[in-house]
């Protein structure tokens, strides 16, 4: 009998739960139970992650050139020394091939660098007030020709894996500061154009449409080569998430003004302007609320564009320049087919950025099928 | 029907007017003109401008005028198929551009070609047997396909091509053809190079055009008027192909308006990493120089023949679309 009685109990407990939980609350239980979603997300905070303490995570300095360390491989740490934890690398010694003249590396298996975790390096200050010289792991005290290559070096002798480190912060950090303008821009044009309606309407959606039926790779190009060359690095960013957010904000705008149109005929819309509430208290407070998941979920899904748009502007050298460094700079030495045969290592970055875009799509996709439950 | 074809029409004129602008705005956004560039091209090969000089070519070329007139003359002289010079090259715009225009059509053409190809049978297979394992298999490889910048493709090709097969796998002409004049032999040639850039640039296009039509045809086929087609006994395959694909190829077609700048846009990059005979590299070098008059008129050009290709595909939706075609909304 006791058993009997408990199962409507809970059902009824888990219905109440549902009944009273918020819009935000249900969303969430629906987005963990899309598994792709939960990964990407995870992914993401990874990659912010490194983003926000890029230093900890880089153990050189990502500028530091050094001409015979030109092109190394990349080195695998050995993690068991004698039997016990000690991490090492082996060291390296630059020699030239004397029939080729090209470098190459030999191993010098008797020399063993050891490599410190959460070691002491270069000095830097976390999060811009925080001074620090902990990094992830580092060659502790290093001499000259001592050092740690875990993603190999450029043709500079920089250290790939350093540079990838701050290149992520540059290119994930651009798509957001870029989306947040596309989203400004959207979400007022788009707003206008589906609340009033008629030839304001018209207007704006014409303008969408001619900014869609551009090739947008030419005119980015065109307005990034504009950008004057004496700018400083902080300057040209600033220019190039704004070029890429003008013509970012029609995709999010094509979806505020759908999703106005479909509220404006809402009784709950019609009830508020007959108890006479202003136009801006009916939008921000009874209609917004309403779509602004919708508009999370459109968010999501425009980054991983301008990642792409970033990565590929930088890599024709039109979007951010040396010394700044993201994505699509480290790419531009992978533009060379030869050098990229000989030095393969160059590509990593390439994984960072489809890996980023995936993760981006993944999250968005979740994002969207939990806010609308009827998709 | 009439109604459509005119609309469109003039958004199309609309378009290429805004285009013209945008690329005009292109020509004179960076610092100086003309004539400044070309007084520090001459001084970096040793010879000086004077300032009378300087001025006489303002003149000549109408650089002293108001903005708004300066446009109003180029639009003139664009219209008379006149685009100027390309500095860098001392020949008219129109040389240079020449055959490389006509190329980056076909590349992108063959492009959208294979997009279809694909992403139809694709899309429909996905559609029908939701949830079977190609459906996942395809699904998998769609999102890949959306990740991967063209350009990284691109280089991915190449690098396969010359670290395994030793071969380049890029340009459009086996050198014995580049500067061959056309023949059946060279087009032949030119058929035998298009596939890889096609397949790359087409890959990006396919992704998203299989998920558009595997939802589309989903919906269709929820429909009841599916249903009753089974129960009368209809053989499967004209169940799904003689309503629900057709109804569902609508919305896809009328999306070809936007893949065409998606590609052309794509062939830009992808022809610079493959070396292709495109404007692409054309337009980067000319950005990099400041040859902004050679800049702007591939801008322009590429701009209009979006236009026309969407003019195209609005016809296209007609053909397809009874409701269009008989003006009912």
């Amino acid at each position: 009998m006791a058993e009997l009685d408990a199962a409507p109990e809970t059902r009824s407990l888990a219905e109440q739960r549902i009944a009273v939980a918020t819009q935000w609350q249900l969303m969430w239980w629906r987005f963990r139970k899309h598994r792709l979603a939960v990964g990407g997300t995870i992914v993401l905070a990874a990659f912010y992650l490194v983003a926000l303490f890029a230093d900890f995570f880089a153990y050189v300095d990502p500028q530091e050139s050094d001409a015979q360390r030109s092109l190394m491989a990349p080195q695998s740490i050995n993690w068991i020394d004698d039997g016990r934890f000690a991490p090492y690398v082996h060291a390296l010694k630059g020699t030239r091939d004397p029939v080729t003249f090209k470098r190459v590396y030999v191993l010098d298996t008797a020399r063993k660098i050891p490599v410190a975790l959460f070691g002491r390096g270069e000095p830097y200050v976390l999060l811009g007030f925080i001074p620090m010289d902990r990094h992830l792991f580092t060659v502790e005290g290093a001499k000259a020709g001592e050092s740690l290559f875990l993603m190999g070096t450029d043709m500079q002798g920089r250290d790939l894996w350093s540079r990838l480190m701050f290149a992520t912060r540059t290119s994930m950090t651009i798509g957001l500061v870029s989306v947040a303008l596309s989203l400004v821009l959207g979400v007022v044009l788009g707003g206008i154009s589906g609340y009033f309606g008629g030839l304001i309407d018209t207007v704006i959606q014409r303008i969408i449409e001619i900014l869609r039926s551009i090739p947008t790779i030419p005119l980015w190009m065109g307005l990034a080569a504009a950008v004057p060359n004496d700018w400083d690095v902080v300057q040209i960013y600033f220019a190039i998430t704004i070029i890429i957010s003008l013509i970012g904000w029609t995709e999010l705008a094509r979806v505020v003004r759908g999703r106005f149109i479909s509220l404006k005929e809402e009784d709950f819309v019609m009830a508020a302007e007959l108890v006479g509430c202003s136009k801006s208290r009916i939008i921000f407070r009874h209609m917004v609320p309403s779509f602004i998941s919708h508009i999370i979920a459109a968010t999501t899904l425009a980054i991983p564009a301008i990642i792409i748009s970033e990565t590929s502007l930088s890599f024709l050298g039109l979007g951010l320049r040396p010394p700044a460094i993201s994505w699509g700079v480290l790419l531009q030495d992978a533009q060379n087919i030869q050098a990229l045969v000989i030095s393969p290592w160059l590509l990593i970055p390439s994984i960072a950025v489809i890996v980023a875009v995936l993760a981006f799509n993944f999250m968005g996709d979740g994002i969207r099928d939990a806010a609308d439950p009827y998709l | 029907m009439v109604a459509y074809v005119v609309r469109r029409l003039l958004l199309a004129v609309l378009t290429v007017w805004a285009i013209s602008v945008l690329s005009f705005i292109i020509i004179h956004l960076p610092p100086g003109d003309y004539v400044t560039s070309y007084i520090a091209s001459m001084s970096a090969s040793g010879s000086a401008v004077s300032e009378g000089e300087a001025t006489a070519l303002r003149e000549q070329l109408g650089l002293d005028k108001p903005i708004t007139i300066q446009y109003v003359k180029w639009m003139g002289l664009m219209l008379q198929g006149n685009f100027g010079m390309a500095m860098e090259w001392g020949r008219p715009v129109s040389d240079v551009i020449g055959d490389r225009l006509s190329l980056t059509m076909v590349i992108s053409v063959a492009a959208i070609l294979f997009t279809w190809a694909l992403a139809l049978p694709i899309g429909i297979y996905s559609a029908v047997y939701r949830y079977s394992f190609l459906d996942y298999v395809f699904t998998f490889v769609g999102f890949i396909g959306l990740a991967i910048p063209g350009f990284l493709l691109a280089l991915i090709v190449m690098y396969i091509g010359f670290a395994y097969f030793g071969a380049n796998v890029g340009g459009l002409f086996s050198p014995d053809f580049a500067e061959a004049p056309w023949s059946m032999a060279k087009a032949w040639d030119l058929a035998k190079h298009l596939p890889i850039p096609a397949i790359v640039l087409g890959v990006a296009g396919t992704a998203q055009l299989v998920r558009i039509m595997r939802s589309n045809l989903l919906d269709e086929l929820r429909k009841p008027y599916v249903m009753t087609a089974r129960a009368r006994g209809l053989p499967e395959y004209r169940v799904v192909m003689r309503y629900p694909v057709r109804v569902a190829l609508n919305p896809f077609i009328s999306t070809i308006g936007y893949l065409l700048p998606y590609v052309v846009s794509g062939s830009i990059i992808v022809s610079l990493v493959l070396s292709l005979p495109t404007v692409g590299p054309l337009l980067l070098k000319a950005l990099i120089a400041q040859d902004m008059f050679l800049a702007g008129t591939i801008v322009l050009l590429l701009g209009v023949m979006t236009v026309i290709g969407t003019f195209i595909s609005d016809l296209l939706l007609m053909w397809v679309d009874p409701r269009i075609r008989l003006g009912r909304q």
